[in-house]
């Protein structure tokens, strides 16, 4: 038995492009740094693997189960390996929409909002959620990217707004139809934990510890995101697990439950070569800024938007029970490469092999069917609007639903 | 019935070492929890020719794909269908339900530079 693919997006990769010629040498690879629950994740049975430059669990009773888990009640994941970063001073807000397409006067406090890191041509440096603090900016971006979304926002944000790494803060999601439940028997805060709607947010304390928790996540399901202190992190987790509804789960289960829920993963979905328009991101680019501009690649993406773009990510179910995996290719009638498979796996709650891959316009309309060669096999797969799996998120605040009951 | 091992974590069995016996193909329960979650194999048809070291069989687990290879030399006589429609067999019964295929033996003295059960047991135990 040998690995013959590799090993989807739980596998220890550098993220963002080549060295260029001229680039300082890459440095000896660094062995993976511990997180703040490494010993909690080990007590608990999670076979620890690298990951955007950390060990992480990867599962602990099996993928499957894992992922059937969080859809049916609610799963604990530690996400402490993103990036979690502060601006403050005046203007940021400013200074922060000259990087991202997002519209920040709309982003009230305690407001969540998905965007994306873009460069000079439109291309996705990184995806991200920015929320409004009283003080400032709190973003939540990818693990393998944060270094060098530091070194780019440090070099493109002026010098009198400030950027905290917030390295000291562990990062948890509870993910799941219980998972309200769950927290509310020990989260109390500014605002009836009920009462939070889906990306938006507020402080409260859990089990003792002052937290940010949002509702949010990045499975489809409804669910939360838990900022607290690193130190903290093992009383937390030990006080959510300890609810009946609550298990720990890996990143086999938030790779395979995130592709279910059509959510792109940077590294993989999307890259510096792909805009927001092909990655079929293009809600994150806001009305006021599709006029007034004033983002990197705004005259591209514009471009795109108004008159199209060669490719674009498209979900497929593929035909039969075999998987086709991230870099399978995806063929035109004469044999030729068009595309390529870019997230691929069998999705546990469909029982059948789905993917997301970037396929010519002109196929990637719902029902379109492609051509796809893995490993000199040809496989079938038939687009599929996303999500595969319906997103379950809370939209409505409970008093409302009260109310409108 | 014997038990031979490989390096790469398959495992043959077989009733005797005549000309005609059949041999019987898997992967070892270290080998399924190695991959997790099997989602699929793909066992070589009837009457495919293996021989030793090359690529036989492919198993999908949620998270990757991996080729298994033939322990000997050989032709295929019976793919197990029952992992068409439950390859879970291979987590749930690696040796015994979970087979792969059944095989010829070309020659049986390559048995010789296999594993036995105990060998392999301190193998594993050595990764």
């Amino acid at each position: 038995m040998s690995q013959a693919a590799h090993d989807g997006p739980t596998d220890d990769r550098t993220a963002r492009g080549l060295a260029l010629s001229g680039d300082p040498a890459p440095e000896a690879p660094q062995p993976p740094e511990t997180l703040p629950l490494d010993a909690w994740h080990r007590k608990r049975g999670g076979r620890m693997v690298p990951f955007a430059g950390y060990l992480m669990p990867v599962q602990y009773d099996g993928i499957i189960a894992e992922h059937l888990w969080t859809r049916s009640s609610a799963s604990l994941f530690d996400v402490s390996h993103m990036g979690q970063l502060f601006l403050s001073g005046d203007g940021a807000d400013v200074a922060l929409e000259a990087l991202i397409p997002a519209d920040l006067a709309t982003v009230k406090l305690g407001q969540l909002r998905y965007s994306l890191l873009l460069n000079e041509k439109g291309g996705i440096l990184d995806d991200l959620i920015v929320s409004r603090w009283r003080d400032g900016l709190y973003m939540v971006v990818n693990g393998a990217t944060k270094w060098d979304d530091i070194g780019w926002m440090r070099e493109h944000l002026p010098d009198e707004i400030g950027m905290n790494h917030m390295e000291d803060r562990a990062l948890l999601a509870l993910q799941g139809p219980q998972a309200a439940a769950a927290l509310a028997r020990h989260a109390s805060g500014e605002h009836n934990l009920a009462d939070l709607v889906f990306m938006t947010g507020g402080r409260f304390s859990i089990a003792g510890v002052d937290a940010w928790i949002s509702r949010s996540g990045y499975t489809g399901e409804d669910g939360f995101e838990i900022s607290i202190p690193a130190e903290a992190a093992a009383r937390v987790a030990d006080a959510l697990c300890g609810e009946p509804e609550v298990k720990p789960a890996g990143l086999g289960a938030r790779d395979s439950l995130r592709l279910e829920a059509g959510l792109p993963l940077y590294g993989h979905d999307l890259d510096e070569g792909t805009t927001p328009i092909e990655a079929d991101l293009g809600f994150a680019v806001a009305n006021r800024r599709r006029e007034a501009g004033g983002f990197p690649g705004h005259a591209r993406i514009m471009i795109e938007r108004d008159q199209g773009t060669v490719r674009r990510r498209v979900g497929l179910v593929i035909e039969g029970r075999q998987p086709v995996r991230e870099g399978a290719l995806v063929l035109d009638a004469d044999g030729s490469m068009v595309g390529r498979v870019t997230s691929g796996g069998f999705s546990p709650s469909l029982e059948r092999p789905i993917a997301m891959a970037y396929v010519p316009v002109a196929a990637a309309a719902t029902g379109s069917t492609v051509r796809i060669e893995q490993r000199g096999k040809i496989f079938s797969g038939t687009v599929t609007p996303l999500p595969f799996v319906p997103h379950r998120y809370v939209r409505l605040a409970q008093s409302a639903r009260g109310s409108a009951a | 019935m014997s038990y031979y091992y490989t390096r790469d974590h398959e495992w043959i069995s077989v009733n005797g070492t005549s000309h005609d016996t059949i041999a019987t193909v898997g992967i070892t329960d270290y080998a399924q929890a190695q991959l997790g979650d099997i989602v699929f194999v793909e066992a070589p048809p009837k009457g495919t020719k293996l021989s030793k070291g090359g690529e036989c069989a492919v198993v999908e687990s949620v998270k990757a794909a991996s080729d298994i290879y033939a322990p000997v030399t050989g032709e295929v006589v019976e793919p197990n269908r029952a992992l068409e429609g439950e390859p879970a067999l291979v987590n749930s019964s690696p040796e015994d339900d979970g087979w792969f295929f059944k095989m010829t033996l070309a020659d049986s003295t390559e048995l010789e530079g296999l594993m036995n059960a105990a060998e392999y047991k301190a193998y594993v135990a050595s990764l």
